[in-house]
């Protein structure tokens, strides 16, 4: 069952604020991602304190850096359900997990990073895993 | 497998992936919700059993990490008695 509004606004808005776009419906994400050219980050949101709480300052961070996407774009789990559920269609080899990021290029996906892998880490730490495969994966398309 | 290994009694990894290594052939990775005198209580978990499976434990482990937990309990209690480990799985890969 969502979350109400109020509460879950604060985390949209940490989004939102570092450049991301909300996708909240299916023809969203298949406007966003479906036929995707470039760079592109999918985050997958989450109301998740211990992980999700790192996460985003991690991207924040991440977005910092030379290269990075050149689109970021967000769906939130359990809040925007059919939205979320269309998003992990797109990276369907991959267990869906929230938070979770997935980084995609020209729609195929060069990487992601699970919520196991943002769990009990600071948000530097998770920053620099993301910047090490913005490198190894966008560097060449900024 | 190198990593440190909580005892129980530890809380702290509540909502965190873990890897549950038991005394007998199955291990099983999924997120820790708590422990008690019955065991410990997770959720969406993968089993993987060195008795019956192709891959071996690593391999599961890797997969695991590189595509997620393929999950195949909602919820699981791993009887007390059966708990040999419980190491992150992010620890458990190192």
């Amino acid at each position: 069952m969502p979350y109400h509004p109020a509460l879950v606004a604060p985390m949209r808005e940490e989004m939102t604020h570092m450049g991301a776009r909300e996708l909240t419906t299916s023809a969203e994400v298949d406007a966003a991602i479906g036929d995707q050219k470039g760079t592109m980050l999918v985050f997958v949101n989450s109301v998740c304190g211990c992980a999700a709480g790192n996460a985003r300052p991690a991207l924040r961070l991440a977005l910092q850096h030379g290269s990075r996407p050149q689109q970021v774009v967000t769906v939130f789990a359990g809040q925007d359900v059919d939205a979320t559920a269309r998003a992990r269609q797109y990276f369907a080899d991959y267990q869906p997990s929230s938070p979770s990021m997935a980084l995609l290029r020209d729609g195929e996906v060069v990487h992601f990073v699970h919520r196991h892998q943002i769990e009990g880490r600071s948000p530097q730490s998770v920053a620099a895993d993301l910047t090490a495969a913005f490198d190894r994966h966008f560097a060449a398309a900024v | 497998m190198s990593g440190h290994v909580f005892h129980p009694g530890h809380q702290e990894l509540h909502g965190v992936t873990v890897v549950l290594e038991t005394h007998g052939a199955r291990t099983y990775v999924g997120r820790f919700d708590s422990q008690d005198e019955r065991g410990v209580h997770m959720h969406d978990v993968g089993v993987h059993d060195a008795a019956a499976a192709a891959a071996s434990k690593e391999e599961f482990l890797r997969r695991c990490d590189k595509f997620g937990i393929r999950p195949e309990h909602r919820d699981l209690l791993v009887p007390a008695d059966d708990v040999a480990s419980i190491t992150r799985l992010v620890d458990a890969l190192r």
